[in-house]
């Protein structure tokens, strides 16, 4: 250990000043579009290490995992747009919005706490539309939620007098809002990786593996099963309230459109695909799954270059070669591409 | 019998499953400090009343004393927290994690690290799991796994796994621990090590709660044995008068035999 230290020190140095970077690098090397696909990989970072605590560490199957990414986004939404005319400040809506999405995790978690496998996978799929549904509806008798038309000009992250919508001169740099929203995403991405990677070597995350693993023989042991699958709940959604809630300030326009089936299964394909149960799998899953899709849009030009013109369209042949990525990612790497494998850490600390 | 000597009493345990009636008021105490046996057929009913005693099944009528304080038989984890470990008859280890976590897990019950300590690694958790980490080790060497702690539970052979239940079960810091046929695929040197585990445990203090279908070491070990028939207790006693009880042959060996 005392060999590799100095060089692990080195790489975490180099590492970090290169996510430093990376924006301003992304911009001078793909144009301002990728910063921008940056800043949605590191969201959906977020949302997929929420995930896979329920998913990967507890083994509880949930496809409507959406649903507190758009708690969050409108609990932001609501209280910081001309929507209802509040205001509030984001220090105060994002520890809001995770908490309210933390209470809707346990309410939607509650029922379900019987079930498992596809019977679970179905309630939280059916949980997920009704939150859309809901969301879509809110506009009549009462307007809450402006229904499918959605909430506009919601407030950006404002810190003190500096607005992250705004672009900023510092150091012979500029940063433009999305360069801003890098900066906070990355904390928060990082601040997430930091959480699941404690929580996974924890009790609690000793308690929720084993009950994934076999929960008659868990609670045998003493867990309390209920309390636990609740906590991951919990714990999964505070990370997508969390996610939901800059994913509004961001975009600055939400509507309901934005949080179907769709998104949580992709959702749940990154962390199926990274590697349940491993969060740098899991943070590798959600970088790919949002990079290849917006990559492949570069098919249409290509193909007018190679060919002179171009013989399918690029959004048909897109989403083909995206299913074709997940079909040969499952068949050669079915428990994704980097697995969870328990590690042995625990044998290295006491030894060395 | 003066009732401090007793650990656990099952009085008049009642289960059925639909039509059929798997435990008929089945009642035994069992004595601190000592190996209590519990045979019987096949589908005599002693699963059952394994999972009745440790919270998975409810009973339908019958209570439980455990220690001189009724016990709620209908959570497992409290169970567990009572101070009632179990093993299994078909192994139900957490495949997926290693031998060490296993145990680890087993410490759960005994530690109290929250959500926040866990994320802000107070000082607090990080003490605590370095003694978790230290008390399974002991574990695992205590039944002759060290060697095994970063082997994956499912890699391990038979019988390590069968003694990787009895440590994950110690980690609980049991009173009583209840074996369902430990011995079950064992060799005869497995048997043998796994008979020296046992009264070592039992020397250690904790009484010891056995199915066994290996006679000769369910006979030898035990200090008393209670014999289940169609989910009725048809006798009690030291092994050797049990085994001379004329209702015992007949449930074992058919009636044309007496």
């Amino acid at each position: 250990m005392s060999a590799s230290a100095p060089w692990r020190r080195v790489a975490w140095v180099v590492i970090a000043l290169l996510l430093l970077a990376a924006p301003f690098l992304i911009e001078i090397l793909f144009g301002r579009t990728w910063v921008r696909i940056t800043d949605v990989a590191l969201l959906f970072i977020m949302l997929a290490l929420g995930l896979n605590i329920v998913v990967g560490f507890a083994g509880l199957l949930d496809l409507g995992y959406i649903a507190f990414f758009a708690v969050g986004a409108y609990c932001y939404a609501l209280l910081a747009s001309p929507q209802l005319g509040m205001h509030w400040p984001f220090l105060v809506l994002l520890p809001l919005g995770a908490m309210v999405a933390a209470v809707f995790g346990i309410l939607l978690g509650a029922p379900t706490l019987r079930l498992r496998g596809d019977y679970l996978a179905i309630v939280t799929l059916g949980f997920g539309e009704i939150i859309r549904v809901l969301l879509n509806n809110l506009n009549r008798p009462v307007n809450i939620t402006n229904g499918p038309q959605g909430i506009t000009l919601i407030d950006p992250l404002q810190i003190g007098g500096f607005s992250l919508a705004q672009t900023h001169s510092f150091a012979g740099l500029t940063f433009t809002a999305l360069h801003n929203y890098y900066f906070v995403f990355l904390a928060c991405a990082v601040l997430s990786i930091i959480i699941s990677r404690r929580l996974e070597d924890s009790r609690i995350g000793r308690a929720w593996v084993a009950i994934r693993e076999d929960e008659l023989a868990a609670a045998s042991m003493g867990i309390n099963t209920r309390n636990m699958k609740l906590l991951a709940f919990a714990m999964g959604a505070t990370f997508g309230g969390v996610a939901g809630g800059l994913f509004a300030s961001f975009q600055g326009f939400i509507s309901p459109e934005s949080f179907h089936l769709i998104d949580s299964i992709m959702v749940l394909c990154m962390v199926v695909l990274g590697g349940m149960g491993n969060v740098a799998g899991v943070v590798l899953g959600a970088v790919l799954l949002t990079v290849l899709p917006e990559a492949l849009r570069y098919i249409g030009p290509l193909q007018q270059r190679w060919f002179g013109e171009v013989f399918i369209d690029p959004s048909d042949l897109r989403m083909l070669l995206f299913g074709l990525a997940l079909v040969l990612m499952m068949l050669f790497r079915p428990s994704g591409i980097w697995p969870a494998r328990r590690r042995k850490a625990e044998e290295n600390h006491a030894a060395g | 019998m003066p009732p401090a000597d007793i650990l656990l009493t099952a009085t008049g345990i009642i289960k059925n499953f639909g039509g059929l009636t798997a435990l008929n008021g089945v009642s035994i105490s069992v004595r601190r400090g000592e190996i209590f046996g519990l045979i019987g057929p096949n589908g005599a009913g002693k699963t059952t009343l394994f999972n009745v005693l440790t919270g998975i099944y409810a009973a339908d009528a019958g209570e439980l004393v455990f220690d001189g304080r009724p016990v709620d038989g209908s959570k497992p984890h409290l169970v567990a927290q009572h101070g009632i470990a179990r093993t299994f008859q078909n192994i139900r280890l957490f495949g997926g994690m290693t031998a060490l976590e296993n145990v680890m897990v087993g410490r759960h019950v005994r530690t109290h690290t929250g959500v926040l300590g866990a994320v802000l690694r107070t000082r607090g958790a990080a003490i605590e799991e370095r003694a978790i980490t230290q008390r399974a080790r002991e574990l695992l060497d205590y039944c002759g796994l060290a060697a095994r702690a970063g082997s994956l539970a499912r890699d391990l052979p038979y019988g390590d796994q069968r003694r990787l239940e009895i440590a994950r079960a110690l980690a609980t810091d049991p009173r009583l621990l209840a074996l369902d046929e430990p011995a079950a695929g064992m060799n005869a040197t497995e048997t043998a090590t796994l008979r020296k585990l046992l009264e070592r445990i039992l020397g250690d203090g904790i009484t010891l709660l056995l199915i066994e279908h290996d006679m000769k070491l369910v006979m030898g070990l035990s200090h008393r044995v209670a014999v289940l028939d169609y989910g009725e207790k048809i006798a009690e006693g030291e092994p050797a008068a049990v085994q001379r009880d004329a209702k015992v042959i007949t449930a074992y060996l058919g009636g044309a035999l007496v």
